[in-house]
């Protein structure tokens, strides 16, 4: 729900602060006052500042442990010998056996596996949503449409992650005859109900940023309504929909309930959507509960944890920089 | 617009738009769908009595009361870290700082606190709380491992930099919409910066942060997993509460050094590590719906709220 209120953090208090002209009439006591309390402020403000870096600090901190016992090539494969002397590389998420293989590739592979589709099924319904919401739909009836949005963005996930386990994989296993009852297919469908809400407001955001000179310049020259939104409104909020569809993959990427209840949670290196996978998110949240702290399958969780927040860290800078490109260019 | 009409057909764009009407509505009737299979399945169980009793019988019999308890309990205490922090912080950023570099480094990163993964969030409470503060406490105050371990402190401290973000940016969107020249007048009257901010600026704004408030705590209640390994307790026969007694007088007290149950781990638990899940299910919807009924309640009660303040301020 936040998403669609992010603006506010790029639009600076233009104002300067006053000060009085009278300054030598003011107290000294209360400079000295007005001052401290200005610094307590300063203090609480850079709190969000302080928590980013904390919490890279304390990833860092306990994932790189993780670099004592596994080599960062052990995240990738592991040299297993066979039993007839070769050595073969292989690709496994296995941390309980007692050769402990952490390669990170079924993971990942998960992880897109569930995110790609979601955002592609997500952009689909999203923008066409934002489109209607922004150019379509009559005010009065955008009114009350659009809280139905920030609904929506509402349902906690937990509660999406048990309707795809209790209804729609009975569902979809009906209708389509999967390999496996829950896989990446029923959890991608339960990503976009996060998915879409994120990009519908986000692009509604972006085409209702547009100059409505824009729009009147597009009829006056004969265009219909479709031709405007077409040719005039998309490309000029072409930076402003693409960044809502990064940050609603990195949304996908990072959602854990949905695709711990719903994927099957099976590591298996696959490119078929219908199979069981795991992603990196629903590996932390199903066995941190279960390590001892301080073993290697303990360091390697927040080593994945690493690979998380790193990943979603660029995909959030890059969407930002592209709408402040975006809302530097449409000032007029 | 009529002049447009006289126009030849665009058949494209009859199509097209009416595509992106159908989309739209098709999301909306999947939502409606949706809560109505909670509500058809989960209206039969909900009672008042489910809603206070304790789970019975593995889970199968019985109402989710400390669930809800916990949620209560977690959330109040997050709301107690998160607001005055929030708010604090977003007065700093539209009142006193100046546009420069560094300010604009502390709006990106509330951006990016909202982009981080929840489960991250949870990694962090472990590492940070958990193993290092409180390990820390217990080693100065002599106490043992009693805030060193999963507890309800440490899990509101989590969520209350999760949400951080939603009371950050609601109490700017309300700072940001008071008017210049109520500040301006103030300035006039001879009042100071911190009184006109107090005065002047916070009462105009108090909608706003209440709103804030409500969006954070409706948030809060529905995560899951940050407070997975954060102190969230399959089933507890007592509810985490201490009496603190004065003479004769006890007044129980949330203990937030012991764990909880949460109304959205319930969930979680009764749809994955059910040991009878026919039997369970009747429960899970009825829990689900008490879940969903809490948050939408909220997130209506908000936006309400921020309509009627935005009317007001569009009337100054």
């Amino acid at each position: 729900m936040a998403d669609t209120q992010t603006n506010i953090l790029d639009t600076p208090n233009s104002e300067s602060p006053v000060e009085s002209s009278f300054g030598k009439k003011i107290k000294k006591s209360t400079r000295i006052k007005e001052g401290l309390i200005k610094y307590f402020f300063a203090v609480n403000g850079v709190m969000a500042l302080v928590f980013i870096i904390l919490i890279f600090v304390f990833l860092f901190k306990e994932g790189f442990k993780a670099m004592d016992h596994i080599g960062l090539f052990d995240f990738v494969y592991l040299n297993q010998v066979q039993s007839d002397g070769s050595v073969q590389r292989v690709y496994e998420w296995y941390p309980t056996s007692e050769e402990a293989r952490y390669s990170l590739i079924p993971l990942i592979l998960g992880t897109l596996l569930t995110a790609i589709p979601a955002t592609i099924i997500s952009t689909f319904f999203g923008v066409a949503a934002g489109i209607y919401l922004s150019e379509i739909a009559n005010p009065k009836l955008k009114e009350f449409l659009k809280p139905m949005i920030e609904l929506f963005a509402g349902i906690p996930t937990v509660v999406l992650g048990f309707i795809m386990l209790a209804v729609g994989a009975s569902f979809f296993n009906d209708l389509l005859n999967p390999e496996n009852r829950l896989n990446a297919f029923i959890a991608s469908i339960g990503l976009s109900f996060v998915i879409i809400p994120v990009i519908a407001s986000l692009t509604e955001d972006a085409l209702h940023s547009i100059p409505n000179d824009l729009r009147m310049a597009s009829y006056g020259i004969g265009a219909t309504k479709w031709q405007t939104i077409r040719h005039v409104i998309l490309p000029a909020a072409f930076s402003g929909v693409s960044a809502s569809i990064i940050l609603g993959f990195g949304r996908a990427i990072g959602e854990t309930m949905i695709v711990l209840m719903a994927s099957g949670n099976a590591a298996n290196i696959t490119a078929n959507i219908f199979n069981s996978v795991r992603t990196m998110t629903a590996t932390i949240a199903a066995e941190m509960g279960e390590v001892s702290h301080g073993s290697d399958h303990y360091y390697a969780l927040f080593f994945i944890g690493i690979v998380l927040f790193t990943i979603t860290f660029i995909l959030n800078l890059f969407a930002e920089i592209i709408i402040n490109r975006m809302r530097k260019k449409n000032s007029f | 617009m009529d002049l447009l009409k006289r126009k030849h057909k665009d058949v494209q764009g009859i199509i097209f738009i009416n595509l992106t009407r159908v989309l739209f509505f098709l999301l909306v009737a999947v939502l409606f769908l949706l809560l109505g299979k909670i509500i058809f399945e989960g209206a039969g169980i909900v009672s008042l009595e489910f809603i206070f009793d304790s789970p019975r019988n593995n889970m199968t019999e019985g109402g989710i009361g400390p669930a809800i308890f916990g949620t209560i309990a977690v959330t109040f205490i997050m709301i107690f870290f998160a607001v005055p922090l929030g708010v604090f912080s977003a007065i700093y950023l539209n009142e006193y700082a100046k546009d420069t570099f560094f300010t604009r480094v502390i709006r990106t990163s509330i951006n990016n606190l909202a982009g981080v993964p929840s489960i991250v969030f949870g990694l962090f409470g472990l590492g940070f709380f958990i193993l290092f503060v409180g390990r820390n406490i217990d080693d100065v105050l002599q106490t043992g491992l009693l805030f060193g371990q999963p507890a309800l402190l440490w899990a509101s401290a989590t969520l209350a930099i999760l949400v951080l973000p939603i009371v950050i940016v609601s109490t700017l969107e309300a700072l940001n919409s008071v008017p210049k020249s109520h500040r301006d007048a103030s300035y006039g009257l001879g009042a100071t910066k911190w009184q006109t901010i107090k005065h002047v600026v916070l009462p105009q704004a108090r909608p706003g942060i209440l709103t804030g408030t409500i969006l954070a705590i409706s948030r809060g209640a529905g995560e899951t997993a940050p407070i997975l390994f954060l102190g969230a307790a399959f089933f507890l026969p007592n509810l985490p509460v201490v009496d603190i007694c004065i003479g004769d007088y006890c007044i129980p007290m949330i203990n937030p050094t012991e764990q909880f149950m949460y109304l959205a781990y319930h969930i979680f638990i009764l749809a994955t590590q059910s040991a009878n899940p026919t039997r369970s299910l009747p429960i899970q919807y009825g829990s689900t719906l008490v879940l969903i009924a809490l948050t939408f309640l909220l997130n209506i009660t908000a936006i309400i709220f921020r309509y009627r303040f935005r009317k007001i301020l569009g009337r100054l």
